[in-house]
């Protein structure tokens, strides 16, 4: 059909599919909630959370509420936080490199973190009371030190295209990893405790992790979504983006550096976990568009959503507790292969 | 209504520049064509017109040197290859147009999609205003760059080979198409055309550039002299003439 005169289809985020988006998140949490905490009983745990709504009498004795707020709700919503750092993260990286392939370990933040982390598991001996754990502390400085680390290279080596910057993130990566092997294999008896840490998981118990890592991740939040029309511009590529009046390099240490301060405060608390970057911006795309104005908003809360989700089959699955990092690759790869699927033979 | 005037202007990457000691002027309101042997510099000057390479000399429009933002309000530029993210819709693409009339962070006004809205339908782009950029044909696509130059509503437009890739229909429609535009609006066009006998035909001007230096400029049928496009191009030439007396450059075999 052939309509010349309406109006012209902008893609933009409507306000709906963002209620629609955040109505499936909070399903998404009340459910992981609820039906995490199995021992308790789903009804009873339901009611404790009208009574927290309504105001009313609670089935759950004080012992068992405070399994609700002080281990489930923070794991949840912490889940959901990291979830949306990391797939907020992966679209600005993949705007930034123009490539589909780009996610926000890639500049270095994996293996800084992973090298520090590394350091602290062998080097400093195990310490109660601090306000942050000497882990998560040294995860977030490696991830940006790594991030730092390929952007004073990248620009040493010259040139402002994201060529040279990709580069210099590989020799990063591969230097740093280097360093990791390196300590690790003198310290083998500490390779479990690394492993551990470097597939990602959300054992933590009460709030204070959350309130560690929400601050950079919604000033990064807010940062991304401003800039995601910018980030349409950059697509076009420097040469484009410039004639336009915009300054390309400029836009890209913004978004990398807020994109990578929220990678870096996912990494402190959650460890390595991968997939996420990758997999829930293309969902987004393939279902809702590619204008960045409509990618980064939904990615945020489909990351969201996709680790609460992941984390509750990680938690629930098996008697014991399964790695995130496996769990969302495990059940993500398929999942994605199936909207890559559908989506390719819809479109043309 | 821009005029455009060029001032030893040397440019390109690293210690040797690729243009060296360009000057010329636009008149407003012209077709001013940049013609000239591969390698010559042609796309590295109009880049440095752009502001998009280091640069010396002078580039005036109108006898002033606009800073970045406000020059990309009078001066829209469109590469010989430009990249077109695919997955946007034709209308997303041709709205990024409007950037240089946007606040940093601010969205399209209602002005600014109606603007986008004319521009596609001036360019009878309308039925794709859907459609993925990767969807649409080699015509469709330069086409579409063009819409979002346009959009850009600015007095001049810099067209790096706005032909690549089309055969002769398509590629005379689109000339045909600017062509009237241009003078609709009455924008000045500045663009590099590797079609000798195209140039001639649109252009009221035509600069040779070869070596990165200007060899010769002027009128059409002043500068497409068989002698020079021997010198220049190592070409053996004759130069035809249309019933309206434009040059027509036509290759000659070489006698065996």
């Amino acid at each position: 059909m052939l309509r010349t005169r309406s109006r012209p289809p902008t893609t933009r985020l409507r306000p709906r599919t963002v209620v629609v988006a955040l109505l499936v998140l909070l399903a998404a949490m009340v459910f992981a909630v609820v039906a995490g905490s199995g021992e308790l009983g789903w009804q009873r745990v339901l009611g404790e959370l009208a009574a927290q709504v309504t105001g009313g009498t609670s089935p759950l004795s004080e012992r068992e509420a405070a399994i609700v707020w002080e281990l489930r709700a923070p794991r949840v919503l912490l889940a959901g936080l990291v979830g949306a750092a990391l797939a907020g993260a992966g679209a600005a990286f993949q705007g930034v490199f123009r490539n589909p392939l780009a996610d926000p370990y890639l500049l270095g933040a994996a293996a800084g973190a992973g090298m520090a982390a590394t350091i602290v598991v062998v080097f400093v001996p195990a310490v109660t009371g601090w306000l942050i754990g000497p882990l998560p502390l040294a995860a977030f400085a490696g991830a940006l030190g790594g991030v730092g680390l390929s952007w004073l290279l990248g620009r040493s080596a010259g040139g402002s295209g994201t060529a040279t910057l990709l580069l210099a993130g590989v020799a990063v990566t591969a230097f740093l990893t280097a360093i990791q092997t390196f300590v690790q294999q003198l310290n083998t008896d500490t390779i479990k405790q690394v492993y551990t840490w470097t597939l990602g998981g959300l054992n933590v118990t009460g709030w204070r992790d959350l309130w560690l890592a929400l601050p950079y991740v919604a000033v990064a939040a807010v940062v991304l979504c401003g800039c995601a029309r910018l980030l349409d511009v950059l697509t076009l590529g420097d040469a484009e983006a410039a004639s336009l009046g915009i300054r390309p390099g400029r836009v890209r240490l913004v978004l990398l550096a807020a994109a990578s301060l929220a990678t870096a405060a996912a990494v402190a608390v959650s460890g390595l976990i991968g997939f996420v970057g990758i997999v829930v911006p293309h969902i987004v795309r393939l279902l809702a568009g590619a204008s960045y104005r409509v990618v980064l908003p939904l990615s945020l809360i489909g990351g969201a959503v996709f680790l609460v989700l992941a984390d509750f089959v990680a938690r629930t699955a098996l008697p014991g507790e399964l790695p995130l990092g496996v769990v969302t690759a495990f059940a993500g790869a398929p999942f994605f292969a199936m909207v890559l699927r559908t989506s390719r033979g819809r479109t043309p | 209504m821009t005029e455009l005037r060029l001032r030893n202007v040397s440019a390109g990457y690293g210690a040797k520049p690729v243009v060296r000691d360009v000057s010329a002027e636009v008149s407003s309101g012209g077709w001013f064509a940049i013609v000239g042997p591969n390698g010559a510099g042609k796309s590295t000057l109009l880049k440095a017109i752009a502001g998009l390479v280091p640069c010396q000399g002078t580039v005036e429009l109108d006898g002033k040197t606009p800073p970045r933002k406000e020059k990309a309000r009078v001066l829209g530029y469109a590469p010989q290859n430009p990249v077109l993210p695919e997955g946007l819709t034709v209308t997303d693409y041709v709205l990024l147009g409007r950037t240089p009339h946007l606040g940093l962070l601010a969205r399209e006004s209602a002005t600014d999609v109606s603007i986008v809205e004319d521009t596609l339908e001036r360019l009878d782009l309308s039925a794709l205003a859907g459609r993925k950029l990767r969807t649409l044909s080699g015509g469709e696509q330069q086409r579409t760059v063009l819409a979002r130059v346009l959009a850009q509503r600015t007095s001049l437009l810099l067209l790096d080979e706005p032909t690549t890739g089309l055969d002769v229909g398509h590629a005379q429609a689109l000339l045909e198409r600017l062509d009237l535009l241009r003078r609709e609006d009455g924008t000045t066009v500045v663009s590099t055309l590797h079609d000798l006998t195209f140039a001639a035909q649109y252009a009221d001007e035509l600069l040779l550039l070869d070596g990165g230096e200007v060899a010769a400029s002027g009128k059409p049928a002043e500068v497409l002299t068989p002698q020079r496009l021997r010198d220049h191009y190592a070409a053996e030439t004759e130069v035809l003439h249309t019933r309206e007396g434009h040059p027509v450059v036509a290759p000659i075999r070489r006698p065996t």
